[in-house]
This record gives C-alpha cells, sequence and structure tokens, in this order.
C-alpha cells in the first residue's frame, strides 16, 4: 500500500508545553482520514508541521516515500499539500477569481490574464462539483461558499493532499452535507484529504481510518468502520463519555427575565426581530432553536444592551432595562457567552489574567480607587483557568490570542459563570468544542440551573438545544413560531417548526 | 523586550545606512558620526541643549504614542502645540503674577488648550465616526491660521511682525539653576515636566483601571463594548489625554525653548511625534528614550556640518530611515525569528527539499 503522506514519530515543542509527542500517521493515497482529538490535543499543530509553518523537533515527515523538510508553506505547495484554514484567509472584497489567483497570477504579456483563470476556475469548480462562481465577490457569498473557494484554491494550484482544519465548525447542517458530497467528489478523482474534527459523527459519515491524538500523544489509527462513536470518544478523551444529558425535572421558580412585544432593527436596518415574546423563570433552561440569521442575534443583542430595541420591554426580575447601558445590565446579573468569540468574547491581545476580570476590574479586589490589584486579577483568573480546565502554555500570563478556539471558548465560558449570574444568555456555548468538553459544559450549564437561576441558551445545533433546554422557542424570520416543552417534542417537529410550518403558512 | 531588540536594530540599521550615505558623498563616517556625538554630547552645554531639544519630542511621542494605544491615531500634535504655546504665552504676556503661580498657570492653560483642541476631533469621532486623520490634520490648520491671525494682532513682537512679543525672562519655563547648571544652555523645566509625564502616562497606561479600559478599546472595541466600558468616552478621554500631552509640549517649545511664538510654522515636532513614538514601540519609557536619541541628532548635526562637509540634512535622513526600519519592523522580527529558529534547530537534520514532479 502506497502513502502520500508520512509522519513518523513527530516532536513538536513550544515554550512550556509539548504539543506532539511522539504522533505517527500516514495517509493512503485516495482516502479520508480523520484527525480527531480535544481541544488543544495538538491536532492543529501537527498539521502545521506538515504544511511548513513549524519545523519539529523530531521526527521524518515522508511525502511520496521520499523524506522532505518542509521549511515554509511554500514548500508544502510545492510538494502538493494545500491546507484550508479554520480561519478563511481571503480578501472580502476581492472576486473568488482575484483570491484564487492571489500570489501566483496568470500574465499575458504585461497584464494579469483574469478571464483564463476565471475559466480554469469554472472548469475545476464543474469537475468537483463545487458549484462556485468564479466572478462573484466574497463579502456576498456564505461561509460554505467562501470555504469551497478555499478548497478551489488548493485545487488550482494543484495539490493532491488537502488539508481541512475543522471544516464544519462554520457550516449549517445543509453545509455540511454539501461538503462531505464534495469531499468524496475529491476522493474519486484521486485527491487525499486529512480533517481535523472532534466530531465524532462526522469522521463515521465520511471518514476512512482516524488518527487519534490525546494531550499531546498519539494513541493510534483505527478504521473508522470497525469503530463505533462511544469508542472514538473514549480514545480520544481517555474515559467514558456519556452523550445524554443527565437532568433533573426542572422546577421553574419566579420570572427572570420577560420579553415583551420586542421589535429590533438588523444590520440592514429592517425589523430582524418582530413582536418577540418570551418568558425564562429562574430554575429553568429555554432554548431558542431557528436557522441561522432569523433573529436571535437581534434578540440577544437587545436584551444584553449592544443593539437599540426600536419597541417593546425587556424585563430583569420585574425590573425594567430596556434602555440601561449595557454595565448596568451586566450588574443586574445578565451574563453572556457571546457568539463570536472573537470580536466579542475575548480582547485577543490581552492576557488571560486580563481578559478574566473584563467585566468587573473595576470593582474590588481587582482595583481601589482606580488602580489595578494585578495579584487579585492573577489568582481569580487562575481559579477559572483550572477550573474549567483551559490549557495555555503561561498559566494566566498566556496572550489570549495564542490558545487554541477551544480553549478559548472554555475561558469565556468559565468567566460567565463564575460571575454567577441570574441570567446566563448562552450562545453556541459549545461551538468548536471536542465531546469531552461539550459534556464538561453542559454539566455546567445545568448546574447553573439548578442553583436557581435562568439560562436562555441559543444554537443552531438543533441536539443541543432538545438535549439542553426545559421549553424551547422556535424562531422563523424573526418571529416567535411557537414555544414547546423539550421533553415532549422531537427533532422533527422542531425542525418543521424551523421553517415557519406551525403558522400554517404555505412557502 | 522584544519591542526593545527591534528598535535597537532599527537604530543601528539607519546609522549604518547614514554611514553608507556618508561614503557615497565622499566623508568619512567614522568622522561624521564622531563630530555629531560631540556636537550633541561634547560639554555640559551641548547636552543641556540636547536635552532640551528632546523635551517638546517626549511630550508630542507621549501624546501620539497614548492615543495609538486606544487605536487612535493623533496627527494633531503640532496644532495641539500651537494652541498650548500660544496660551501660556498670551498668559505669561498678559498678567504680572509671581512667578510660580504664573508658570503654573501657563503649564495649565497650555494643557487645557491642547486638550480642548483635540477633544473636537475625538467628539467628532465618537459623534459621527470622523476618522481622527482627517480632522486632526485639520485641526493642525485651524490653529496655524489663528496663531497667524492672532499674534500679530494681539501680541505683536516689538521689532518682527511675524513673530509675537518675548515673553519677559521671569515668564518663561528657563531658570537660573538649570542655566547656570548646564553652562549657558536653554535646558528648563520643561524637561522635569517631561519626565513626570513619562512617569504619569506609563502609571495610567500600565496601572489603572482608565489605562485597562483605553487599551481595551483600542485593541478590540467591540469586546470593550460587549465588557459594559464606554467606548465613545474612552476615545473621548483618549484624545482629551493625547491633545494636552502636545499642548504642554507646545508650552515647553515655545516658553521654555524659545520665548516667542513665530507665525507662519507648523512646529515639525508635532509629526516627528509620530516617529518617536513609534520607536518607542508606544511605550511611555521607550519613548523617552527614542525622543532623546532624535534629540542627539538633531542637536549634533550643526557641528558635524561645520566641522566636515556633511550637509545637515543628513540627521533627517537617518531618523528616516530608522523610522523606515522601525515601521517595518514585522520584516526585523521575521529576521530575528529565523536566526533564532536556526540556533534552536541546529541539530535538526535537513533533508533534501523534493520539487513537485521530483517524484
Amino acid at each position: 500500500m502506497s502513502y502520500v503522506v508520512e509522519m513518523l514519530n513527530i516532536r513538536k515543542e513550544f515554550p512550556g508545553i509539548v504539543a506532539n509527542d511522539n504522533i505517527t500517521l500516514a495517509l493512503k493515497k485516495g482516502e479520508i482520514h480523520a484527525l480527531l482529538g480535544e481541544n488543544g490535543a495538538g491536532k492543529s499543530t501537527l498539521m502545521g508541521v506538515l504544511f511548513g509553518m513549524y519545523q519539529p523537533e523530531r521526527g521524518i515527515v515522508k511525502v511520496n516515500g521520499k523524506e522532505v523538510r518542509i521549511a515554509n508553506p511554500n514548500v508544502a505547495n510545492r510538494l502538493g499539500i494545500g491546507m484550508v484554514h479554520q480561519h478563511f484567509k481571503l480578501v472580502e472584497n476581492f472576486t473568488v477569481t482575484e483570491n484564487i489567483i492571489l500570489g501566483s497570477e496568470p500574465l499575458k504579456g504585461m497584464v494579469l490574464d483574469i478571464d483564463k483563470a476565471a475559466k480554469r476556475i469554472e472548469e475545476l469548480s464543474k469537475h468537483y462539483g463545487l458549484n462556485v462562481d468564479p466572478h462573484a465577490k466574497i463579502e456576498d457569498i456564505s461561509v460554505g461558499m467562501q470555504q469551497r473557494v478555499e478548497i478551489l484554491k488548493m485545487l488550482y494550484r494543484e495539490a493532491d493532499v488537502l488539508i481541512l482544519d475543522e471544516p464544519t465548525a462554520v457550516l449549517t447542517p445543509a453545509e455540511i452535507d454539501e461538503l462531505m458530497k464534495i469531499m468524496r467528489n475529491l476522493i474519486k478523482e484521486g485527491k487525499s484529504i486529512i480533517i481535523i474534527t472532534h466530531k465524532l459523527k462526522e469522521i463515521k459519515a465520511v471518514a476512512d481510518r482516524c488518527t487519534v491524538i490525546r494531550r499531546g500523544k498519539g494513541i493510534g489509527t483505527v478504521n473508522v468502520a470497525d469503530a463505533s462513536e462511544a469508542s472514538l470518544a473514549e480514545m480520544m478523551v481517555g474515559r467514558h463519555v456519556s452523550f445524554k444529558v443527565d437532568k433533573k425535572e426542572s422546577t421553574p421558580g419566579e420570572v427572570v427575565l420577560k420579553i415583551d412585544s420586542l421589535s429590533v432593527k438588523n444590520n440592514r436596518k429592517v425589523m430582524g426581530l418582530k413582536d418577540f415574546s418570551l418568558e425564562v423563570r429562574a430554575g429553568e433552561i429555554v432554548g431558542v432553536a431557528g436557522v441561522e440569521g432569523n433573529g436571535q442575534t437581534e434578540l440577544v443583542e437587545a436584551i444584553t444592551g449592544l443593539r437599540k430595541a426600536e419597541s417593546g420591554t425587556v424585563l430583569i426580575s420585574g425590573e425594567e432595562i430596556t434602555n440601561l447601558p449595557i454595565r448596568d445590565r451586566n450588574e443586574k446579573g445578565i451574563s453572556h457567552i457571546p457568539e463570536d468569540r472573537h470580536k466579542r468574547g475575548l480582547v485577543l491581545d490581552y492576557t488571560l489574567e486580563s481578559n478574566m476580570v473584563l467585566q468587573i476590574y473595576n470593582k474590588p479586589p481587582f482595583s481601589k480607587y482606580g488602580l489595578l490589584n494585578e495579584s487579585a486579577m492573577k489568582t481569580y483568573a487562575q481559579n477559572i483557568l483550572t477550573n474549567f480546565d483551559v490549557r495555555s502554555g503561561e498559566g494566566a500570563a498566556s496572550i489570549a490570542r495564542t490558545l487554541s478556539g477551544g480553549n478559548q471558548q472554555k475561558a469565556i465560558i468559565g468567566r460567565e459563570l463564575e460571575l454567577d449570574p441570574k441570567l446566563l444568555i448562552a450562545v453556541q456555548p459549545t461551538r468548536g468544542l471536542d465531546v469531552g468538553s461539550i459534556e464538561y459544559i453542559h454539566k455546567r450549564i445545568i448546574e447553573h440551573r439548578d442553583k436557581g437561576n435562568a439560562v436562555l441558551l441559543i444554537s443552531l445545533e438543533l441536539d443541543e438545544v432538545l438535549q439542553l433546554s426545559d421549553r424551547i422557542a422556535i424562531v422563523n424570520n424573526g418571529e416567535l413560531v411557537g414555544t414547546v416543552i423539550a421533553s415532549e417534542t422531537n427533532e422533527n417537529e422542531v425542525g418543521l417548526m424551523m421553517a415557519g410550518v406551525a403558522k400554517e403558512r404555505s412557502i | 523586550m522584544r519591542n526593545t531588540i527591534v528598535s535597537l536594530i532599527s537604530i543601528i540599521l539607519g546609522l549604518v545606512a547614514g554611514g553608507i550615505l556618508m561614503l557615497f558623498i565622499g566623508s568619512n563616517p567614522i568622522e561624521g558620526y564622531s563630530y555629531l556625538l560631540q556636537g550633541a554630547l561634547k560639554n555640559i552645554e551641548r547636552i543641556g541643549n540636547t536635552l532640551a531639544t528632546a523635551t517638546p519630542l517626549i511630550f508630542t511621542g507621549l501624546s501620539v504614542a497614548f492615543a495609538f494605544r486606544t487605536g487612535l491615531f493623533n496627527i494633531g500634535a503640532s496644532g495641539q502645540m500651537l494652541v498650548g504655546g500660544l496660551a501660556a504665552s498670551a498668559v505669561g504676556l498678559t498678567f504680572d503674577l509671581s512667578r510660580p503661580v504664573l508658570l503654573l498657570v501657563m503649564v495649565l492653560v497650555g494643557l487645557i488648550a491642547g486638550g480642548l483642541w483635540a477633544f473636537v476631533p475625538g467628539l467628532l469621532k465618537a459623534k459621527f465616526n470622523v476618522h481622527e486623520v482627517v480632522s486632526t490634520i485639520m485641526m493642525n490648520w485651524i490653529a496655524y491660521w489663528t496663531i497667524y491671525y492672532v499674534v500679530p494682532g494681539y501680541f505683536k513682537g516689538e521689532f518682527l511682525e511675524t513673530e509675537s512679543k518675548k515673553l519677559a525672562e521671569s515668564a518663561t519655563l528657563r531658570t537660573p539653576f538649570l542655566t547656570d547648571m548646564f553652562d549657558g544652555s536653554y535646558i528648563n523645566l520643561g524637561l522635569f515636566l517631561a519626565v513626570i509625564a513619562v512617569i504619569i502616562i506609563a502609571f495610567i497606561i500600565d496601572k489603572t483601571t482608565l489605562g485597562f479600559e483605553l487599551k481595551a478599546v483600542g485593541f478590540n472595541r467591540f469586546a470593550a463594548e460587549y465588557a459594559g466600558m464606554k467606548v465613545n468616552r474612552n476615545i473621548i478621554l483618549s484624545m482629551l489625554i493625547s491633545g494636552a500631552l502636545a499642548g504642554v509640549g507646545g508650552v515647553a517649545l515655545y516658553t521654555g525653548n524659545a520665548s516667542s511664538i513665530q507665525i507662519g510654522i507648523l512646529p515639525a515636532q508635532g509629526y516627528d511625534g509620530i516617529a518617536v513614538a513609534l520607536l518607542g514601540a508606544n511605550h511611555p519609557i521607550g519613548v523617552f528614550f527614542a525622543a532623546v536619541l532624535f534629540g542627539i541628532l538633531y542637536s549634533g548635526t550643526g557641528f558635524m556640518n561645520a566641522m566636515t562637509d556633511i550637509p545637515p540634512e543628513l540627521a533627517n535622513t537617518i531618523i528616516a530611515i530608522i523610522i523606515y526600519f522601525a515601521a517595518t519592523s514585522v520584516m526585523i522580527e521575521r529576521l530575528l525569528n529565523k536566526f533564532m529558529k536556526r540556533r534552536s534547530n541546529r541539530k535538526d537534520k535537513s533533508g533534501p527539499v523534493v520539487e513537485k514532479g521530483d517524484s
């Protein structure tokens, strides 16, 4: 059997951390190979080594049986290795074609030959069933389409080995199905794919083999057909993982959050949320289910104060907060796990220490008379990081930017729960997390509920909403379609309501 | 630490490039630099003059650096200096107070005038999202023409129409104690004010909740907003403080280093402040040393020009090249990384790189 890529006994260290310790991964020609591991297990580092972003301290990389030294990504490209990063590297106001040829522009004499490139991109797109318009601007196309542009970029550069770094993290369920189809097409054409992921369902659906790493160490490679989701999870986490969320019956108390006929404009200055009313009581989790962009963002931002409400009221424990500044709302007991952790959740260039007190730096013991008390900040941060198992190179002194996405998310959740809010607004709280962390976060959210607090959960993952919520509010097109009891409903009913069917409107 | 290394490398590269230039015009670089240094530091008087030259640069460097920490680009230090200097001079020429009180009032009005001059762009940015680069530059010209009108109109000099009346010795920041200590140099109390400003600003940035907020807004205003900080208030406040610093810089320049204001000149120190901040990596201590370096280059250049045939413009050229390297610090850092990596990978065996199609 011929291997296109072999990484043998790779070791890579960073200051204070061994990211990869003796890891071996061999990619067969024409297979989809999953690389599975928890957040911060070292998956991205290993692929960074293969893509030439890092030099390993020890170990051998072979491409097509020959030993190579991949000094930088250009060398990797030349060797036919292409990578689609988790955060796309595209120029927003360029067209698809311009983005793809960026760095290797075809010339006709002295001028750029865009037409030729566009034609070739169209051909490639058709050949692999990518359905990308080469003349569309990046800012106008969906995230899923942007990802396909990244894949096209690799194909345009004649990559034979494609590395996809958590490709489904940013996609909607329909886009995920589409991506899997595309991956199968690519394999048929003789490409080989490494997919970095921690989503077991997707591995079962699409991968041929799976290499598991745990805390920087290689655990082994298995045939996906012979493995179950549970066994993969156990390999990854190192203990038995329960997929079922254990929770008691909820015991709703008084109303904590009361939203009354709230209307909010979206970024395009039209009503994104219309006449929306909802109550969340102490001791219950209310999930909001809906397809992305159906008013969830507007709802959350209007409650937290990031966006102005056009009409209607928001009450916290009977007190109106509709027009209060954000800080006052926080002080009234609202905590918010934001949708976009890089934009809102963290000051990426601050240390974790600073980030952990982002809302409360001005309160004792973290400051007195306007002077910061760094040792108090440090102790406080350290405590959160330990409790939530946030892994970083230098503990509380690490710059937030240097953490892996999952660890950043855990840090944010830790920060918000540590505030012990009366109302926790959790938007996609487990986005980008592995099963072990998801299990833990879910447990903590339920604990928070059981302490008698209200939780408003907004998630695009129906599974999560169904498992975690006590009641589910379904939104469609900015309107409340209806509210159902979680234990009395199922995926089908909620799915139909998400499409707006409950209102008996023909679509 | 890393920033310091990058800045030092920029300086060395700038000096080397300046040396090469001297070679090209047929002079001996070693001789040139030795006269440059002598001109700046040869005796106690020259050292005093060098420090005095650096004083306004410390203020404008701090001003630009402080705004930059909040993500704002204050190009208006020149205008803020002018109005600060004008306000202080007006007080010095008009009121007959006891010296300590007069000086204190002069510094305070300079501070307030500079602050107000920057408050306008801050307000425009916060309320209407007008880019501060545009509005601060426009404020520079408003200051320029204000001086053009006010100085000949109300404070005309005795001999020249183009400058203000000279301040009485007792109404300037010069003090016999310093002048004597530095052998008749024009060094003045402005230097002490500058050192105090460095300490205060460093303290604000690193140790206070205000600094915490301002930096958070500068790094990521969306996260700052999310965390409940008042982004607009912080923008205005940052501009206000930035302008106040430049305003006091103007006081130091026009009532310390000089004792009158000329019309028709935007002080170059305002723009040099950008370079000082850049080289000082936007840190107050870094700004201090960068300003002193600029002071050396500026004040040594005359002596170098007198002793050799190297033109005085060379100092500006060297500064420009240093700034060029400091501005492309990414490049220097990359080189640095490569160098460090090579050292840590020395034992790494380097296999051959297979070209595509080779196999």
